[in-house]
């Protein structure tokens, strides 16, 4: 009888093309997603050695970064670096042979929403991007992670990727979550709980009733943020709700083959018994809806709390308290609910679902966002947006006082001209909150789509279990 | 990529824990399409005001460390996105060894891609190294890979780990692709049998 093995002992053991005696990998990629940003230097380097992509019918490319999210957005790129970078992937598409959803295709959007959208992502598999939220797949367990451009053309050039195995870690929530507590929640509760570098060396299986109780939507959310705590890649289990997610979509299998993959896919668990080298384990209940007061995803506390103070922590982390509350513009001690917002953000690989769309407009119908606020929603993809359109969810948006954008990554990190000015104070359901992440001196808390969308409604930080 | 020399420098003290990739390169400056001419970008943020004068109190910026080849760091450096323009940005600037306790995965990994050496040590000894680098321009430490040694400008030795597969490349500056590409009978293999046993991938 062989060891039991954990869900990610499983995917790396079937992707092993060679290891070497020191335990070095060479690791096969089933799926490489490619955007215009991390990606230009790597088809540079691949022409300048004369070398091409080896696997073009596994690699997918979508502009998403730099696009413009406004409605005008097909006269062009007024940007002319981005431009130029949109243009550069448009190019190495076509050149290398690989498969592409321009700015113009209605299936464009964030990478990381439209490779599960299209089928691409398929429990089991390993899939990797120049871009560290690549963890979103996960949901899938799909082992998927973020890589550098040296490695992306690695993966181009060879399918491959030289690796050393992560240590396993288990993060369990455990029982129900109380209402108005969503993915959102779990995923910022976790980095809370481990801090940003708790997760270093690791790659995390989420598991627990709590997980299994979440959509297909919201176990992205809480994949996509593996990398917030450290951790290589977050993987979860796939299941019934997993595989009837896939089935059907444009480049998931079919038939036959449809049934044997599935075969392969309930194999995927985590064996009874096997190691896991940390265990991390939160009741569900404990779970507040929670938001970031500072410029570290792990600055996390529940929406009922008040601003910390610098004295509340201690080595490295004094100064980089009073550094962030300095930014942040905050006073320890003051309510969390009391802090006021000039902007909201809903959006971005994290929170761009229509589940999360629906989630916003569960709390915006019939209501409109206070005066003065500057409010956008930015579709994770293109058929996100025409799906919200046909639900009548965009028209919820569009009353409530919410612009409605076109897809992209958008102010997620502000590459294209949405961006936050200094000292503007956002309420964003994206990833980071970073110094200048969203425009430099713009301050950012991260929340869920419906705290997001309670915050446009009062203008300040606000619980949305008031408004259920 | 050249070869990996041991080397003495100035090593530039950044204690702030958890310094990310959005600091060490801001996303204005990734619509690049070269890896080169990013060092007069690095730390952008921390290094120049609005006006882009140079903030006098950044470290960078101080006469004593404009020349530093090494930064002693605070915990958790690098974390964040996986943007290779972190990595390029420093090692432009003239960075070639980053000393912490604790790195960001990805960042950590793109190091080895451009020949710069991450090195993770325990607290005390990022400690001593600190307070050495406070000392400015005339504190001198020494990198020597080959023997896994780094000398502070006291002549205290502290012996750091690497992988062996890492170091082999950074001392004799091999590129990845070509090493892999040696192996591509086995790829090969791999997708043959690959292809049989899960062909929908």
């Amino acid at each position: 009888m062989t060891a039991p093995k954990t869900l990610y002992d499983k995917i790396w053991n079937d992707h092993v093309v060679h290891e070497a005696e020191d335990g070095t990998c060479l690791l096969y990629i089933d799926r490489h997603l490619v955007h215009e940003v991390t990606s230009p230097q790597a088809f540079e380097g691949l022409r300048m050695a004369g070398r091409t992509v080896r696997a073009p019918e596994k690699t997918i490319a979508v502009p998403d970064h730099n696009v413009p999210t406004t409605l005008d957005r097909a006269k062009g790129i007024d940007n002319e670096e981005s431009r130029i970078q949109v243009e550069a992937l448009d190019k190495n598409a076509k050149d290398f042979g690989i498969h592409y959803y321009p700015v113009s295709d209605v299936r464009q959007g964030i990478v990381h929403i439209v490779g599960p959208e299209q089928g691409w992502t398929l429990p089991g598999m390993t899939v990797v991007c120049g871009d560290s939220h690549t963890a979103t797949h996960g949901a899938f367990g799909a082992l998927a992670h973020g890589i550098g451009t040296s490695e992306v053309e690695h993966v181009l050039a060879t399918q491959t990727l030289i690796q050393k195995k992560s240590k396993n870690m288990k993060v369990e929530i455990t029982g129900k979550l109380r209402p108005g507590v969503t993915a959102k929640d779990i995923t910022l509760s976790v980095i809370g709980e481990t801090g940003t570098a708790g997760g270093t060396g690791y790659v995390i299986e989420y598991c627990g009733e709590a997980i299994r109780d979440l959509s297909m939507e919201g176990r992205m959310t809480v994949c996509n943020m593996a990398i917030e705590g450290g951790a290589r890649a977050g993987l979860i289990a796939p299941d019934e709700k997993t595989f009837e997610y896939c089935k059907g979509r444009p480049h998931a299998p079919k038939g036959a083959e449809w049934e044997a993959a599935v075969a392969y896919w309930k194999t995927l668990f985590t064996d009874e018994g096997a190691h896991f080298d940390k265990v991390i384990t939160i009741k569900g209940e404990d779970i507040a809806p929670v938001v970031t007061w500072g410029t570290s995803p792990e600055d996390v506390l529940p929406i009922t709390s008040t601003v910390p103070s610098a004295d509340d922590f201690s080595g490295g982390k004094v100064d980089a308290a009073k550094r962030s509350l300095e930014y942040m513009g905050l006073t320890s001690g003051q309510k969390l609910t009391d802090i006021e917002i000039d902007t909201v953000f809903i959006g971005s690989c994290t929170n761009g679902r229509i589940e999360d769309l629906r989630a916003a407009a569960e709390i915006l119908k019939g209501k409109k966002i206070k005066d003065g606020l500057r409010a956008m929603i930015v579709p994770g993809s293109g058929l996100v947006r025409a799906q919200a359109e046909e639900e009548g969810l965009a028209d919820i948006f569009k009353e409530a006082g919410f612009e409605w954008r076109l897809a992209g990554c958008s102010m997620c990190l502000a590459m294209n001209p949405d961006q936050l000015t200094p000292g503007e104070r956002c309420a964003a359901t994206s990833n980071r909150n970073f110094e200048g992440r969203q425009g430099r001196g713009g301050r950012t808390h991260l929340m869920s789509p419906a705290m997001a969308a309670a915050a446009a409604i009062t203008g300040r930080l606000t619980d949305v279990r008031e408004m259920m | 990529m050249d070869k990996f020399e041991t080397f003495s420098g100035v090593a530039a003290p950044m204690p702030l824990v958890n310094i990310d990739t959005d600091m060490i390169i801001p996303k204005q400056f990734l619509k690049t399409i070269k890896r080169s001419g990013l060092g007069v970008h690095a730390f952008d943020e921390m290094r120049y005001d609005d006006d882009g004068n140079e903030i006098p109190d950044f470290v960078l910026n101080q006469a004593a460390y404009r020349e530093a080849s090494i930064l002693i760091a605070g915990d958790n450096f690098g974390c964040g996105s996986s943007r290779e323009h972190a990595p390029w940005a420093l090692s432009d600037f003239g960075i070639k060894v980053v000393v912490s306790t604790s790195f960001a995965d990805i960042f950590f990994n793109n190091c080895f891609k451009n020949g710069m050496l991450p090195i993770v040590l325990p607290q005390e000894q990022v400690d001593l190294l600190m307070k050495d680098a406070e000392k400015g321009a005339n504190a001198r430490v020494e990198i020597n890979l080959e023997d896994q040694t780094i000398t502070s400008s006291d002549g205290d030795v502290i012996q750091f780990d690497i992988d062996p597969f890492r170091k082999h490349c950074l001392l004799n500056g091999l590129d990845d692709i070509g090493l892999t590409l040696e192996k591509a009978a086995s790829i090969d293999s791999f997708e043959a049998k690959a292809g049989a046993a899960r062909p929908w991938a």
